[in-house]
């Protein structure tokens, strides 16, 4: 009986009970979510729609926006399979071997991460730039890299290079590699054994990687900023473009371009709570099987 | 001879897993490598394998040697310990993976593909599971999944790591007997690792020992439990008794009629080869301090005071009616009588 009185003079302070706690929290939450997610995403759909739709339409359909939006893809379209090659490769060098200097490998695939994009783009203009290092001898070959479509590309690369590696090293080491050891003894090469035992098992991870790195690649500002050297209907990113109308006061076509970025920005919400759930099961799954 | 090593020796850092490893396996055997963990057995499994390539030495095949084929072309079958199902598939295509994979002109076509997989089910009982994925099959059920689909290519080798380590004692001891009697079967010469005695002289035909990355004996269950060539091994395999050949160790082997022992040995006697009887005279006795009910055996522990005054624990065992033809109870003094005894270094 003694105990019994004890566990519920103890009962106000467990940290479920008092539901007008719980309430005071999940609003405020929704309150910062509105005011500082939801609210300037509306402002943008507003601004965009300003002038009503036609305008709208006609400041997406303008030759400078339409060339913003395809060196975007074209952008993408680079980077993303690039950096998803390189991830795989990255990550089954680390989870599967064990050599000297993994450590400092897994620092510098973070590197990206932890410096500004600025600087980025800014490594690239020492470089490739005319005043770089290869400066003399990239123009007297007539190649062109910064304040053109190259240099673009090489900036989105540095910026995304993590995104697949780092998704995918923890989830080959947690699935380990005794599936794919058995695929070998069946008589399969490394490739039958990648494609028809790793990457089914790591498929759900590896889309997520990559949408991330797509939606990094097609938003990526500072990187491409200083590489880009902004010119119109040449080396102007979708994001670049929003910049430069709004500084030029069109404010339509401005927001017509975030409105763009933002609905991507939405369907890959989706996806990736999509792509979250199905790897949450496939990793239940994982657990089980080795039990 | 279907499986030859030669001075197989392998390096992990300052680690020496195996150290100039000798084996002949004949064809046809069921072979334990049977020792304590750490011992290199795995790592000897999975150089056979070819899932781990030795520093020094070769590995011979049915006559061929392998030591530097890939796994692939070993044709050998891998069971794991903890089964290495693919997931992402049912059991009937885990089964069919290893002939969907072979190169195209030994490829065979579907209907054939379906046959065989349907046979290996019903040789590992288990057909009604064809359509069903590995996280809703039993552990038992996984192991015996992941040897038919080892089976699948007909491999001339079949390679068990510690293949009933991840289950339950009571299925294990089906599975044991199990894969025993497929054994007799298929006669597929076959090698599974294990750390458990029990399970090594109830299953194999053959049995390796393995230490510290030597080989201690290879021989038949009987073999080394009636002739154990180290102390190792006889302390390893079975029950033992080890005298250290106080004044009163000595005095019993010497009543019992066996040869004094040379300075510097030790006796091994298992608990079978110890008889009793209830103590009549003053010398060599001990006290029976408890015994416990084996099934067909009875276990007696008796102690004994050593010249030090110590008490010293001697464990005999008996079947069941001799003990109670003894007529002895706890707390009784009996006389040591010992049949035999291994002298060891």
């Amino acid at each position: 009986m003694k105990i019994t009185a004890a566990a519920q003079a103890h009962k106000p302070l467990s940290l479920s009970d008092p539901d007008g706690f719980k309430y005071l929290l999940i609003t405020l939450t929704l309150a910062i979510i509105g005011l500082f997610l939801v609210l300037p995403l509306a402002t943008v759909l507003t601004e965009a729609f300003a002038k009503g739709w036609l305008t709208y339409r006609d400041s997406l359909t303008n030759p400078d926006t339409l060339a913003a939006i395809r060196l975007t893809l074209l952008t993408a379209l680079i980077t993303v399979p690039l950096t998803t090659v390189f991830g795989v490769c990255a990550a089954w060098a680390i989870a599967r071997f064990e050599f000297s200097g993994k450590n400092l490998l897994l620092t510098l695939i973070d590197l990206p991460f932890s410096v500004s994009p600025v600087i980025a783009g800014l490594i690239y203009v020492l470089v490739f730039g005319a005043q770089g290092w290869f400066g003399d001898w990239l123009s007297e070959h007539d190649i062109k890299i910064i304040f053109a479509v190259p240099g673009i590309i090489l900036a989105t690369l540095f910026v995304t290079f993590p995104f697949v590696a780092r998704e995918l090293i923890p989830l080959l080491q947690e699935i380990g590699h005794e599936e794919e050891e058995a695929a070998l003894s069946l008589g399969a090469g490394p490739w039958k054994m990648f494609f028809k035992i790793t990457l089914p098992n790591i498929k759900w991870g590896l889309l997520y990687g990559v949408l991330l790195c797509n939606a990094r690649a097609m938003g990526e500002f500072g990187a491409v900023s200083v590489v880009s050297g902004h010119i119109r209907g040449l080396t102007n990113t979708l994001p670049l473009h929003v910049e430069v109308t709004y500084n030029e006061y069109d404010f339509v076509g401005s927001f017509a371009g975030a409105s763009l970025l933002a609905g991507l920005a939405v369907v890959t919400l989706v996806i990736k709570t999509f792509l979250e759930w199905r790897q949450a099961q496939d990793l239940k799954a994982a657990r089980v099987a080795s039990e | 001879m279907s499986i030859i090593l030669n001075n197989i020796s392998k390096q992990f850092g300052d680690f020496t897993a195996l150290a100039n490893i000798n084996l002949d396996i004949p064809e046809g055997e069921l072979v334990a490598l049977l020792g304590p963990s750490g011992c290199g057995k795995t790592t000897l499994l999975r150089i056979i394998a070819g899932l781990e390539h030795a520093d020094r030495g070769q590995v011979f095949l049915k006559g061929n040697e392998v030591t530097d084929q890939p796994v692939k072309k070993r044709q050998i079958g891998f069971v794991f310990q903890h089964y290495a199902l693919f997931r992402h598939m049912t059991v009937f295509d885990n089964i069919a993976f290893g002939l969907r994979v072979k190169p195209k002109k030994e490829r065979p076509n579907e209907t054939e593909i379906k046959k065989k997989v349907h046979a290996l089910l019903n040789l590992v009982q288990l057909d009604w599971l064809a359509g069903r994925f590995p996280e809703q099959l039993s552990g038992g059920q996984r192991q015996r999944i992941a040897l038919a689909r080892a089976l699948a290519v007909e491999p001339s080798v079949l390679l068990l790591d510690e293949p009933f380590g991840a289950l339950d004692a009571s299925v294990r001891k089906d599975l044991r007997l199990w894969l025993r009697h497929l054994h007799h079967e298929l006669n597929v010469t076959s090698i599974f690792v294990t750390h458990d005695q029990e399970e090594a002289m109830e299953v194999a035909s053959q049995i390796v020992v393995l230490n510290k990355g030597h080989v201690e004996q290879q021989g038949s269950p009987s073999d080394i439990y009636d002739h154990p060539a180290n102390a190792f091994v006889s302390r390893f395999i079975g029950h033992t008794n080890v005298f250290e050949l106080g004044q009163q160790d000595t005095f019993w082997l010497k009543n019992s009629g066996l040869p004094t022992p040379e300075t510097g040995k030790v006796a091994h006697v298992r608990p079978h080869n110890i008889e009793l009887e209830k103590a009549t005279d003053e010398g060599a006795q001990a006290i029976l301090k408890d015994w416990q009910h084996l099934g067909a055996l009875i276990r007696v522990e008796l102690h004994n005071k050593d010249a030090d005054g110590g008490a010293v624990t001697l464990f005999a065992e008996m079947p069941n009616e001799q003990f109670k033809a003894l007529q002895i109870d706890k707390g009784d003094r009996v006389a040591v009588r010992i049949r035999h005894a291994h002298w060891f270094h």
